[in-house]
């Protein structure tokens, strides 16, 4: 790393900011959100204190998962215009305190999860942290286009940590809550990256439309949107959830899937043309957080 | 080092030393608020 800019002196401690920048505080919206909801989905109650710290400890480990990504990632984000002011590569912070704070906050967050849950969800919480570190980011992030894919695994255990904090257990509705979220990461990243010139292949990342282009991405969007949409409508048609849900699901996914079908339709490569892009990233935002919602509305209406 | 970087390495102690404090009074309250629940779980 040579892009350190300032010449502080090297006994000046990064400021708390900087730690909270290595949580990535804005990517913790969703993780919160699907994990809140895997916790009022179970089919039992925590007290509120409970239940308040269960999804602090899914924010906290989500926050050390990232500030261990970025404490490996130094090195890519220093040649990226997006990542270049992250506090490692702009010479904010040295390497070892965000090694130290990420470990810290990952031990933090899952003793603090087994003492006031169950041990079952701090378990799952220990390997979803492990599981975006080392299979992500440190094995396969560099070395195969399916990285998306990898990395939405991890941002798919939230919904199952908040139900076992709940129930001590994990069941068929957060397994497939789980595959829901693994297979909406692709399309929704990967329209993202079709739209969005990153400078990627610079960091020698080897992301789908840099390696494969942007036909083969578009193909690959459409067919991640099936068996999605499919995982999206099962807990339904498999009896484990009620009208509202399979209602929800049904026009969600459906919209989804045309949005999906007008990019695969559109041949641009200037991402000025890529108004379908755009619309299905939208799109799949909301789709999450509508989905969720419903499952959350089902249940209390059923109740 | 500069009497500046010294005033700005203690002034960056200061403030991170507030947070922590924050934190921690924030984490007694919170282990508190636990055993109460677990208390009310178990023993009530």
């Amino acid at each position: 790393m040579n892009t350190v800019t300032q010449s502080l002196p090297a006994a000046m401690p990064a400021e708390w900011r900087d730690f909270l920048a290595l949580t990535k505080p804005r990517v913790m919206t969703l993780v919160v959100f699907t994990g809140l909801c895997g916790l009022l989905v179970a089919p039992a109650t925590l007290p509120p204190v409970l239940a308040f710290t269960a999804i602090l400890c899914i924010a906290l480990g989500a926050g050390a998962a990232a500030a261990l990504n970025m404490w490996y990632e130094a090195d890519i984000d220093a040649v990226m215009k997006r990542t270049a002011d992250r506090p490692l590569p702009a010479g904010r912070m040295d390497r070892a305190s965000a090694l130290h704070f990420g470990v810290g906050l990952a031990f933090f967050s899952v003793v603090l999860m087994g003492v006031a849950t169950n041990w079952v969800a701090a378990a799952i919480l220990a390997v979803s942290i492990l599981f975006y570190v080392f299979v992500y980011t440190i094995w396969l992030k560099r070395r195969t286009p399916q990285n998306i894919v990898i990395g939405g695994a991890a941002g798919a255990f939230p919904p199952v940590i908040g139900w076992a904090a709940v129930t001590g257990d994990v069941t068929i509705l957060p397994i497939l809550l789980f595959a829901l979220i693994f297979l909406w990461t692709p399309p929704h990243f990967w329209a993202l990256s079709l739209f969005v010139r990153t400078d990627y292949a610079n960091a020698g990342v080897p992301m789908l439309p840099v390696v494969a282009g942007a036909k083969a991405t578009r193909v690959q969007i459409v067919l991640y949107t099936v068996p999605m949409a499919a995982a999206a409508v099962a807990p339904w048609a498999l009896g484990l959830t009620g009208v509202v849900y399979g209602v929800a699901a049904i026009g969600l996914s459906a919209v989804f899937g045309l949005l999906a079908v007008r990019v695969l339709l559109n041949q641009a490569t200037d991402p000025k043309a890529m108004g379908p892009e755009k619309a299905l990233f939208g799109f799949s935002v909301l789709y999450l957080f509508a989905i969720f919602g419903a499952l959350v509305a089902d249940t209390w209406l059923l109740a | 080092m500069t009497p500046q970087d010294e005033r700005e390495i203690r002034r960056r102690q200061k403030t991170r030393a507030i947070v922590m404090a924050v934190l921690l009074i924030g984490f007694a309250a919170l282990v508190y608020a636990i055993s109460i629940a677990k208390m009310g779980m178990y023993g009530g």
